[in-house]
């Protein structure tokens, strides 16, 4: 029974990262329509951000928190301008091939210049260590993790769906020539959205870059997990791809434990199965 | 009777022109066939290419009047590009002989195509021992490592210093299942015993949840059977989770270098694995690295599979001008090379058996401490060494149908 | 919103007169290859992914549905064709024909679960859903895992042609391409090509005018998967081994590259894009490490300002069907 406890608390961490990604995924998707297949690269990029800012400028991992997703967030403004804003009143499905070509290519310079076995990035002082709490020991670095993503996750629920700015940014998604017609500058709202989403991805790298190998192709794999929770999750709601992220971190949690063999699996099974019984997926309306 | 004779002198001026024929065939052309841009680019990739540079500079050939030309490219890690492109290179290109080739998925795919052209392999990169066991070819010569090997080496040594229980962490698929029984039986054998097990699935980014299994089954050894990114991030997690703190021993099966290199001191110290090559053993060992790293881009110190390109080629190059040719003939090439001792600077005195398999000592190192560290690079400690005739699997034990019983 | 594939052409008989043209060009080209001097096994390989291209592009340019996972038809054929020769021992063409029918079942599967939902969802269902079997075939033992299964025998098609001559496995693979071809060309000049563009077109006006457009969508994905599931079998005569490479995303992503490239929804474009970029890796194998980069900025530049793709330009500008 302890163990039990022990990987709910493990699937926990690994639930903020989806619920992280899957965030940034729903917040773009609400705006530009389009599924950011560069998010996982993104993800990287913050991660390989944090590494820089330690050895180029001996910044630490808590300017790295705030520095890193700005620093990532304009690059991702920089392609929305230049490339995605040309996609406007073309098919999604553009959206979706011209970001795999981005993704490809930040992955592929990034394993060129520091190959593939990834670089080293240490716990903050702060956070080593950990406690034991009865059932587990729990490293803190960890418990920082799923306390700092679900704050960040509220706050971003916050954002949109209760202040005036988010106010104005879901009725842009309603109906962007009436949101026009009132003064506020639709592009613009745009492109902050995307540079929101993005951040929150780079924010995910740099939360994970202690704990994993700060490596180009991290975040290639987590990518496709990460689009079967929002298929589960349905993108239609904020709340609703925050808390599918983190029930299905505790739901692989749980599968490690009691037939890790399926622990890679179970969440693309379990995609199968809502897609069966509720094709629009958990939370969201129909398409 | 006269008859005879003239026709018996007929026959050997036929024979003495032939060899003389092919005595004057001193071209010879190596690919190079590894992953430049992927999983393992830092272990072979560009450092593998520059090796057979080096084996080209060093053997001296050039200078008695051969022709070697050396190209190379990048498999990708997929079997179809990797066989394609050796297909290719042999059919047009005329190479003669395979480098490098990691990967054990393309290297057995290669393994089957060499034989079928009755060109030459050196695999110094993949891991699977089935190159030298059930899927052995008489093309083929496997020379710095394979699973059994390292298996071998790293459980006999550490159950023989007292880490008698063992847990596993297993990647699961057939690699890590492989690896995982043979270290077992290797355990079992020498005394230990193996006290639990966990597959976790390949490119896992967290091993929290296996980890604390580990930690709670309070074995000695965990003994990570799995490979890359895979070890790499179990390696990092678990001086996260305080495995190596609280006691228990971690001991990759297939770990290199460059691993360590990317991993850092911090987090790898303590970390206790086998490999058969490292630059800091000796001089020989000192100076060709010195001269490795420096026309290196990134002034890396060459991988152990880096270094078997480079030890590989040097001992093919011995066999061809014991032959006085090169006579295009794979089989041939490699009886002869199986046939004569090998010695380079690199992996010392040894020998090829007749299964393909390169026979050389296995180190077991332990990661330093950072405060014992030197300098960059300077990263293991000697603790223990298998001598070449009981590192390997023993003929008794092979599958290979070249040897005979 | 515009559609993914050029319809300013109109459909004539002189568009399938055009095409016919072109069918009968390319198969001559193709035939006479062995005589050239071109490296044949390179052939026989572009020859595998162009009718994997194209089967995709029976979705896509037809259905308007973007698959994300056809690596998964590609690698479960060439797994049950290589199991099915190198360890039952099946002659060629039944080999053929188990790895075909598996990825006819897998299809009907995926199918049922995936064209639940449209658009990007589709997308994403179809690439986790081989990302799923990606894992299965990592860990079940048949497939040998990273090690593949290699050193397939080639045997003798029907008993007569001996696969392993490499002259007489170019013919029989460019027959099955052709074969292949011919099928996805008579679909979509059918009754059933038809109401699947217009279902691609506007799905709601198709369903009310009284056409089951999910069962449409399903037949069109399983023909699709079937396809790609025969060129899977194909390949692995080619390759002499069936690895997990062929079942990754990346292979799908490949996929999707040649098609873009060739033109979305063209007759001929996926065999040209299949054709650029099997080369691309051929020759670029030499220059090491940007392949994966050239690939993402041919992504991104064929959906910036090449969106009708190399054959689906040529087309525009005369304004021909191709």
């Amino acid at each position: 029974m302890q163990a039990l406890y022990a990987q709910l608390l493990v699937g926990l961490i690994n639930g903020s990262f989806y619920a992280l990604l899957s965030l940034g995924l729903a917040v773009i998707f609400g705006m530009l329509n389009i599924i950011n297949f560069a998010h996982g690269a993104l993800y990287m990029m913050g991660a390989f951000c944090a590494y820089f800012l330690l050895h180029l400028t001996g910044l630490g991992y808590w300017p790295a928190l705030i520095i890193a997703p700005i620093v990532v967030g304009i690059f991702g403004m920089i392609l929305e301008r230049t490339m995605l804003q040309w996609l406007t009143g073309l098919d999604h499905l553009y959206g979706l091939l011209l970001t795999f070509g981005i993704a490809l290519i930040v992955q592929g310079v990034f394993q060129n210049y520091f190959g593939s076995s990834g670089l080293p990035y240490a716990i903050p002082d702060e956070l080593k260590g950990g406690m034991n709490l009865g059932f587990m020991f729990l490293p803190i670095y960890r418990g920082w993790v799923v306390v700092f993503s679900l704050i960040v996750c509220i706050a971003t629920w916050y954002l949109i769906e209760k202040t005036r700015l988010g106010a104005n940014l879901r009725a842009a998604t309603e109906n962007p020539t009436l949101v026009r017609a009132f003064g506020i500058n639709v592009p613009r709202m745009i492109t902050l959205t995307y540079g929101l989403g993005v951040g929150l991805a780079a924010l995910a790298g740099v939360l994970s870059a202690p704990i994993n190998q700060v490596r180009p192709l991290m975040g290639a794999d987590l990518i496709i997990v990460v689009f079967a929770v929002v298929v589960i999750g349905g993108m239609g709601s904020i709340m609703g791809s925050i808390i599918t992220g983190f029930a299905l971190g505790v739901i692989e949690g749980l599968t490690k434990y009691f037939y890790p063999e399926a622990s890679n699996t179970v969440v693309f099974v379990l995609m199968v199965l809502v897609l069966l019984v509720k094709p629009t997926g958990l939370t969201g309306r129909a398409a | 009777m006269k008859q005879q004779i003239s026709a018996l002198l007929f026959g050997t001026a036929l024979a003495l022109c032939v060899t003389a024929a092919m005595a004057q065939d001193k071209n010879v052309k190596i690919g190079v066939l590894t992953d430049n841009s992927g999983l393992y680019s830092d272990l072979g990739g560009a450092g593998s290419t520059l090796a057979a540079q080096m084996a080209i500079e060093d053997s001296g050939l050039a200078a008695k009047g051969w022709k070697i030309d050396l190209i190379s490219a990048d498999h990708q890690n997929k079997p179809d590009i990797a066989t394609t492109i050796a297909r290719q290179w042999i059919d047009v290109e005329k190479v003669d002989i395979l480098m490098d080739v990691l990967n054990s998925g393309v290297g057995l795919a290669i393994n089957n195509l060499v034989k079928e052209k009755n060109a030459v392999m050196i695999n110094t990169g993949a891991a699977t021992s089935d190159l030298t066991n059930a899927q052995c070819s008489p093309n083929t010569v496997h020379w710095v490592y394979d699973t059994y090997m390292l298996a071998n080496s790293t459980g006999q040594a550490l159950v023989k210093a007292g880490g008698d229980t063992w847990y596993f962490l297993t990647a699961d698929y057939a690699f890590g299942h492989a690896l995982e029984r043979d270290t077992t039986a290797v355990v079992v054998k020498s005394g230990g015993k193996v006290i639990g097990t966990v597959k976790h699935p390949l490119n896992s980014s967290d091993f929290s949840s296996f980890l604390l299994q580990a930690q709670a089954s309070k074995a000695k050894i965990v003994g990570m059977a799995n490979a890359g990114g895979d070890t790499t991030n179990t390696i990092k997690q678990a001086s996260e989770f305080g495995i190596v703190a609280g006691g228990q021993k971690l001991a990759g099966l297939l770990l290199f270098i460059t691993d360590v290199h990317s991993l850092g001191l911090k987090v790898a110290q303590g970390l206790t694995f086998t490999e058969t090559f490292y630059w800091d053993l000796n001089d020989g060992t000192r100076a060709f690295s010195k001269r490795f790293s420096e026309r290196m881009k990134n002034k890396a110190q060459p991988s152990m599979v880096q270094a078997g390109v480079y030890s590989g080629l040097i001992h093919y190059f011995k066999t061809l001008e014991a032959m006085g040719g090169n006579v295009h003939d794979g089989i041939k090439v490699v009886d002869k090379m199986k046939s004569l001792p090998t010695d380079d600077a690199l992996f010392g005195k040894g020998s090829i058996r007749v299964d393909g398999r390169k026979i050389h000592p296995a180190y077991l190192f332990e990661v330093k401490k950072p405060e014992e560290s030197k300098g960059p690079w300077d990263y293991y400690k000697l603790i223990g060494t298998t001598p070449g005739d009981q590192a390997f699997r023993p003929l008794s034990e092979s599958a290979c149908p070249l040897v005979k019983k | 919103m515009s559609a993914l594939t050029d319809d300013t052409l109109p459909a004539s008989p002189r568009a399938v007169r055009d095409e016919m043209v072109v069918f009968v060009v390319m198969a001559a080209l193709l035939l006479i290859v062995p005589w050239t001097g071109i490296y044949p096994f390179f052939v026989m390989q572009a020859l595998c992914f162009a009718l994997l291209a194209c089967a995709f592009n029976l979705l896509i340019g037809y259905g308007g549905l973007l698959s994300f996972g056809h690596a998964m038809f590609l690698g479960t054929a060439g797994y049950l064709t290589a199991h099915a020769l190198k360890v039952w021992g099946l002659s060629p063409e039944l080999g053929i024909l188990f790895g075909t029918l598996g990825a006819a079942a897998l299809g009907v599967i995926t199918g049922y679960v995936s064209i639940r939902r449209q658009g990007i969802y589709f997308s994403m269902i179809t690439l986790a859903l081989s990302q799923l079997l990606f894992f299965v075939y990592l860990q079940t033992p048949f497939t040998h895992g990273e090690d593949g299964i290699q050193g397939i025998p080639q045997g003798y098609l029907f008993g007569v042609f001996n696969l392993a001559k490499p002259i007489t496995l170019y013919y029989v693979v460019l027959a099955g391409f052709l074969g292949g071809f011919l099928i996805i060309y008579r679909t979509i000049n059918s009754p059933f090509g038809e109401v699947l563009k217009a279902i691609r077109e506007n799905e709601p006006r198709a369903i009310s005018l009284g056409y089951k457009t999910d069962q449409y969508k399903l037949v069109a994905f399983i023909l699709s998967g079937t396809l790609a599931g025969f060129a899977g079998s194909l390949k692995v005569f080619v390759a002499q081994n069936a690895s997990l490479t062929d079942v990754h995303w990346t292979m799908s992503g490949e996929v999707v590259l040649m098609t873009l490239v060739g033109g979305l929804g063209t007759v001929f474009g996926p065999v040209v894009g299949a054709f650029v970029i099997i080369a691309m890796q051929q020759y670029l194998a030499g220059f090491g490490q940007w392949v994966t980069v050239i690939q993402g900025v041919i992504f991104v530049t064929c959906v910036l300002t090449f969106r009708r793709g190399v054959i689906g330009e040529i087309a525009h500008y005369f304004r021909r069907s191709l």
